[in-house]
């Protein structure tokens, strides 16, 4: 039995069905999310096995991986970023268009993980805005697809003007990132 | 696997024996006429690493450039090792004899600032570009100094 997603509250007539224009933007997005696998290490690894056959993302909707930030949703940044890579994390992130999550997987992303060193950049918090984090060295694929989740229900719930506040733009600008108009 | 005993060529080299392998000292001067000698007569046509140790309570010698050179066809391993002091720390580049010189002498470069006088390139390779110090130099700790956010209790400080 293959499960559907449920509708939205909505007035159901004979051919049409009215319901709020949120909810269903919400609802697709949330159940078709085409991620960026920024894999750089071990995370990466594991979200190989994640988009494998065993644990299948692909049933959340993430069928279709992209390495070009033009056409994807999420920015999965799996493994350790050192400090060179950060420039090239931003430019990435920078390319991806709006609205775009991001997903911190694994300790080294997070936080740098256990490697407190000159080289490595300690949580990619530190130059790009960070959704969910997804803890773990490595975390199992099972942690992965619930940081999926999350995203998901902050797509299915985030309001449709979110990208165009005030409050989102001082927070683009406190990371220096600049807002594409 | 030392046998290789005949060392080959002229002056003051003295060569110790370690876990059975030939290590040799040289000068800087001496560097290129021996790997001179050793790539083109005796075979070892294989560069296998360019790295340095910095010994800072050695004054006079705190930095050690080594090289290691594989036989490919006699199965042979030799380490030359070169001392330099902080205050002069230039020594020819091997470029001239291995291509593969290259990299790993930028790399030697950048975390220990060893300056190959001849080198076609000499700049940093693994570290950010605009990082003013070389870090595996033992005056500089290993641990990001930019951290706002540790908590010393929990790191047993």
């Amino acid at each position: 039995m293959v499960k559907v997603v449920e509708s939205p509250e909505g007035v159901e007539g004979q051919g049409f069905f009215a319901t709020s224009l949120d909810k269903v933007i919400g609802l697709a997005r949330a159940n078709s999310i085409w991620p960026l696998p920024f894999a750089t290490s071990c995370c990466g690894i594991e979200f190989m096995a994640t988009m494998g056959a065993n644990y299948d993302l692909a049933r959340f909707g993430s069928e279709r991986l992209s390495f070009t930030p033009r056409q994807t949703d999420l920015l999965m940044v799996m493994g350790t970023i050192s400090k060179k890579m950060a420039p090239v994390l931003k430019q990435v992130y920078d390319q991806m268009a709006e609205p775009k999550w991001v997903l911190s997987v694994g300790a080294c992303a997070c936080s740098g993980g256990i490697f407190d060193t000159y080289s490595v950049l300690q949580g990619i918090d530190k130059v790009i805005p960070v959704d969910v984090y997804v803890p773990g060295c490595p975390p199992r694929p099972e942690q992965i697809i619930e940081g999926l989740m999350k995203i998901q229900e902050l797509a299915k719930n985030e309001s449709l003007r979110r990208r165009d506040t005030d409050e989102y733009a001082k927070m683009l600008e406190s990371y220096n990132i600049e807002q594409a108009k | 696997m030392a046998f290789i005993n005949e060392n080959t060529n002229n002056s003051a080299v003295c060569s110790v024996d370690q876990y059975d392998m030939l290590n040799v000292n040289v000068t800087a001067d001496q560097l290129i006429d021996l790997v001179d000698v050793l790539k083109n007569k005796q075979g070892f046509i294989y560069l296998t690493d360019i790295c340095a140790a910095h010994y800072p309570e050695k004054v006079g010698a705190e930095f050690e450039v080594i090289y290691h050179l594989h036989n490919l066809i006699e199965n042979q391993r030799v380490r030359l090792k070169v001392a330099l002091a902080e205050s002069d720390i230039n020594i020819p580049t091997l470029t001239v004899h291995f291509v593969g010189a290259n990299w790993m002498e930028r790399e030697t470069f950048d975390f220990y600032g060893v300056n190959f006088v001849g080198h076609p390139d000499l700049r940093r390779i693994l570290n950010m570009d605009d990082m003013d110090y070389h870090p595996l130099r033992k005056q500089y700790a290993l641990e990001d100094e930019t951290r706002t956010d540790k908590n010393d209790t929990f790191f047993g400080r």
